[in-house]
């Protein structure tokens, strides 16, 4: 946008939000500069600014802890950076309804502490450090847990967003059972800021267990700790999580049980006994997984789903091509690292021989993290399946291509 | 007040001054020359007993669980695959006429009611279970498979498909992703929102795309979870990707004898209070255990006020925990009666009497209502209270039979048609229930779907704004406003022009179609 058309928007935006400033080098959006940073304080406050920015045609992008800013294609253009770290609090938890409503700039953590007081959580992962709930939804976060417990679709019961054209809107609502209208929490769960900015949300909870063991063992090689995922997937253990770490230099397999103590401690021991049955030579058991545990890889950063039954498949394929491998196993759904130093090219058909293996098996393959250079180089979706159908999406939630444009698949 | 009701096992009570299958919800003209040019062309192109147009059959489909509705459609097409269905929904596209998809029609809220200037799709032919992968935690079905034959088919492998609506020997797949469909039991284990990993998906103009799949998290919108409880209005789903379940490896369901709803709601209540998350919880008042007495014989305990069923699955040694919190919350809220089940036997006897319970009520009243509304759990006593009030302020018996673990009331109104006045006086107590769950905090329906019954009860729920966000989806899949038009919202959204979207004939109708035959 032209120097003068920004500046003409300065004293609507001041208007609209008492917290207002110009952007620094700092505040990029995956090397595109903007001009502006807004932190509003409240949904109405964050209303105000988008139907300013509306006025004066800024292209918005919302920001969290800024933790996965550098995720999906770089926006086209930036010219106000929407903060919502002000909105941070933990608006209400009804202990005996399991249910909790926090403003989108909330940390996990936060959350998390907060609930833990009455004995409760969101059965979430914070899989990086100060990952806000807003972040988490609109990349679509998970870790670990998501193997028993899903993720923010299927955690999220409520949702308040603000449209592009400022206008505020609420799907779902505090109950758990709810089939009342479309949902549209499923619909931003993922959408990397391209339909609206989440200001609030409502979740389910989960009583915290009364204790819990991580099982770890290492594999001699794919074969053998594709083998232990499928002793545990298809055990009655009912493991938390299913997690895998491989690479060319060899990993292994962590499983999460949660549960009363008696109860944690008879499921070890099963679980010990199918692992050593599938092929692993020692097992160690920790009550507590290890800090490592649900993080995302540095550098280039993939995610890799397939079916279940393709583990075995793409650790192989992952490990030929040098690509280095963790997450749930036990859900499908993995973590790929590759080092930010790869040549581009090298990185490419990595990507195109590891992805052709993934959406043979159901899956897909995204890169969801990666220096410039490299992100220009490579396809970051993938194939999209019913494209045209998100464009119509788009279209009608954002005509004027103003909230992250180009951040999102084929564009959007 | 706007009428607003579950629904009733015979013809049902009138409906406010112009009932709706008399307004523009659901059509007038059944012989228009849209829908004229439409039978012709689906005639011309599906073979002939694939295409019913004689009233008499007609007629058949004219209304769903919800009966009291009638429309009688102008063309029923029982398709029996994804190009029966594409090539339908092309034609009305083509002439912008309006089509309805149709399981089993166990609909409880008039979702699959028809259109009388549309065409009734129905999926009854569409039951090839495509694909069982125990190894993927995956079955592939095809949208008419009757939600029970999907765990049938699982059974032999250790696992089954968790969400189990008491409809389950009837209800369709595609039903069930078309209302979101719950049950008991997804107290615990969730709706099928959290048990659909894909779909194979008609869209309004015809087009064939696939949302999801075998893995979780396509890349893109989730227009998988979109889709999923949209009731029918974005399309038509003509496969379905399921997950399935590992069958557990304990299961212990408990019959519990209470003084009064007010206990056993205290006991839910601890229960969950202590960390303990059963797969199910139960609530069934007097008036619901003396039906289900009379029709089933189901031997619950004498003289109690409430009974609460309570199943507790999982790893064998966690179960056995969570059964000794139970029992002891249970007997510390005053349950005289505890009763175990450990085998299927036994199991199913605790169940017959709940599972029962709507067709048990036929029992003791001519006709009845069925209700669905949602509470939080911890308004539980005071709703309860609240109904119990209205019952005897207006003299309408109601009966109380709910998933108590997640506050989804299920009150059934109990009236005599042939009784001047007992209808209205119903319906009226029925609509008052529902305004006790909005002033709770709660919702219209948990289960049900909103349909054409609780369409005028949105704006209660929610506010222009958001309908009108809501129907930016809407606007996205079906600009022109002809899949299953009506249903859900009260008043439609003009989606104006859209960019990119054809209007008028869909230039690939004849082509494709010629084809595919
Ligand atoms: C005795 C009884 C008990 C019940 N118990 C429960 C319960 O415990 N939990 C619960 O959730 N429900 C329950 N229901 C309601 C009902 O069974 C469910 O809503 C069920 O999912 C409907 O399935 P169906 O095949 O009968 O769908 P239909 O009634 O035929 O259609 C329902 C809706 O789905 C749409 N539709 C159907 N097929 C498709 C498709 N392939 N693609 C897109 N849209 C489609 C229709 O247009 C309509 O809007 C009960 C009903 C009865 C009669």
């Amino acid at each position: 946008m032209a120097v003068e058309a920004l500046i003409r928007a300065g004293p609507a935006l001041t208007a609209a939000c008492d917290d207002v400033s110009e952007a620094t080098g700092a505040d990029a959006v995956d090397g595109v500069q903007p001009g502006y940073v807004g932190r509003p304080g409240s949904t109405a406050e964050t209303a105000s600014l988008l139907r300013a920015a509306a006025e004066h045609g800024l292209a918005v992008v919302a920001r969290g802890a800024g933790t996965k800013l550098t995720w999906g294609t770089p926006p086209e253009r930036v010219d106000l950076v929407l903060d919502l770290t002000r909105m941070d609090a933990v608006v209400d938890h009804a202990a005996g309804d399991l249910v909790a409503v926090a403003q989108a700039g909330c940390p996990i953590a936060t959350l998390q502490e907060s609930l833990a007081s009455a004995g409760q959580r969101l059965a979430m992962d914070e899989t990086r450090p100060g990952t806000t709930l807003g972040g988490g939804i609109a990349t679509n976060s998970s870790g670990p847990r998501r193997m028993l417990n899903g993720t923010f679709r299927d955690l999220m019961i409520g949702t308040t967003v603000v449209r592009a054209d400022g206008v505020i809107a609420k799907s779902g609502g505090r109950v758990v059972k709810n089939v009342a209208g479309y949902d549209l929490g499923k619909l931003m769960t993922g959408s990397f800021g391209t339909l609206g900015v989440v200001t609030e949300a409502v979740f389910r909870l989960h009583p915290l267990p009364a204790a819990s063991n991580v099982l770890l063992a290492g594999a001699r090689d794919a074969a053998t700790l594709a083998e232990m995922v499928r002793a545990m997937v298809h055990s009655d253990v009912v493991p938390t999580a299913v997690e895998v770490d491989w690479s060319p230099a060899g990993g292994g397999i962590g499983v999460l049980l949660e549960g009363s103590a008696e109860g944690v401690a008879a499921r070890t021991a099963t679980a010990g006994d199918l692992l050593g049955r599938a092929g692993a030579a020692e097992t160690h058991v920790a009550d507590l997984p290890p800090p490592s545990w649900g993080r995302y890889p540095e550098g280039v950063l993939l995610k890799v789903t397939c079916a279940l039954s393709a583990v075995q498949t793409v650790l192989t394929e992952a490990s030929r091509l040098g690509v280095t491998v963790c997450g749930s196993a036990g859900a499908g759904v993995l973590y790929g690292g590759l080092p930010a130093q790869r040549p581009p090219d090298d990185v490419r058909a990595a990507v195109t021989a590891l992805r052709a293996v993934c959406v043979g098996t159901g899956g897909s393959l995204v890169v969801l993290d990666a220096p410039a250079a490299i992100k220009s180089t490579v396809d970051i979706w993938g194939p999209v399946s019913a494209l045209e159908l998100m464009r119509s999406v788009k279209q009608q939630f954002d005509p004027q291509r103003r909230l992250s444009p180009g951040r999102f698949v084929g564009g959007i | 007040m706007t009428s607003t009701h579950g629904t009733t096992k015979t013809a049902g009570p009138a409906v406010g001054p112009t009932p709706p299958e008399q307004t523009t919800a659901t059509g007038q003209d059944g012989n228009g020359p849209q829908i004229q040019a439409v039978r012709r062309r689906i005639r011309e192109l599906l073979p002939p007993d694939a295409v019913i147009t004689d009233h008499a059959r007609l007629r058949t489909y004219e209304c769903d669980g919800l009966a009291h509705y009638r429309v009688t459609p102008a063309v029923v097409v029982l398709a029996d695959s994804v190009d029966h269905v594409a090539t339908v929904v092309r034609i009305c596209a083509a002439q912008r006429v309006p089509f309805v998809a149709r399981g089993s029609g166990t609909g409880l809220s008039g979702g699959a009611l028809p259109r009388a200037d549309g065409v009734l799709i129905v999926t009854s032919r569409m039951r090839a279970i495509r694909e069982v992968l125990p190894q993927d935690q995956r079955a592939v079905v095809e949208p008419g498979v009757i939600n029970l034959d999907v765990t049938k088919a699982a059974a032999p492998h250790g696992y089954y498909y968790a969400p189990d609506p008491s409809s389950q020997q009837i209800c369709s797949i595609g039903g069930n992703v078309a209302e979101n469909s719950g049950g008991a039991h997804c107290l615990k284990y969730g709706f099928t929102a959290n048990h659909v990993t894909g779909v194979e998906f008609v869209a309004p103009d015809g087009s064939v795309v696939e949302l999801g799949g075998l893995a979780p998290d396509a890349p893109g919108y989730d227009l998988l979870g979109t889709v999923v409880g949209s009731e029918g209005t974005l399309g038509i789903a003509t496969a379905v990707t399921v997950r399935l379940t590992r069958k557990p490896e304990g299961v212990v369901t408990v019959l519990a004898g209470f003084p009064s709803t007010d206990d056993a709601g205290a006991a839910t209540s601890a229960i969950i209070g202590a960390g303990v998350v059963p797969a199910a919880i139960e609530m069934m008042d007097a008036l619901a255990i003396e039906a289900a007495e009379a029709a089933v014989h189901c031997n619950y305990p004498d003289g109690a006020g409430a009974v609460l069923v309570i199943e507790l699955d999982g790893a064998a040694v966690e179960v056995q925990r969570e059964f000794d919190e139970v029992e002891r919350h249970c007997r510390e809220h005053g349950a005289f009666e505890f009763r175990v089940a450990r085998d299927d036997v036994e199991r199913a006897l605790i169940w017959k009497g709940r599972k029962s319970a709507f067709a048990a009520v036929g029992r003791i009243s001519p006709d009845y209502i069925v209700q669905d509304g949602v509470i939080p759990r911890t308004s539980l006593p005071q709703v309860l209270r609240a109904i119990a009030e209205l019952s005897s302020s207006s003299g309408v018996r109601v009966a109380n039979v709910f998933h108590a673990g997640d506050g989804n009331l299920h009150p059934l109104v109990l009236f005599d048609e042939s009784k001047p006045g007992q209808g209205e006086a119903a319906e009226e107590v029925s609509g008052k229930i529902l305004d006790l769950c909005i002033d709770a905090g709660g919702s219209i329906t948990g289960e049900h779907g909103v349909g054409i019954d609780k369409s005028a009860y949105m704006p209660r729920m929610f506010s222009d704004d958001d309908l009108d966000t809501m129907q930016m989806v809407r606007c996205a899949f079906d600009p022109d406003n002809i899949a299953n038009p009506g249903k859900i919202f009260p008043t439609p959204r003009l989606c104006g022009e859209v960019p990119g979207r054809r209007k008028g004939e869909h230039p690939l109708a004849v082509a494709e179609v010629a084809e595919i035959f």
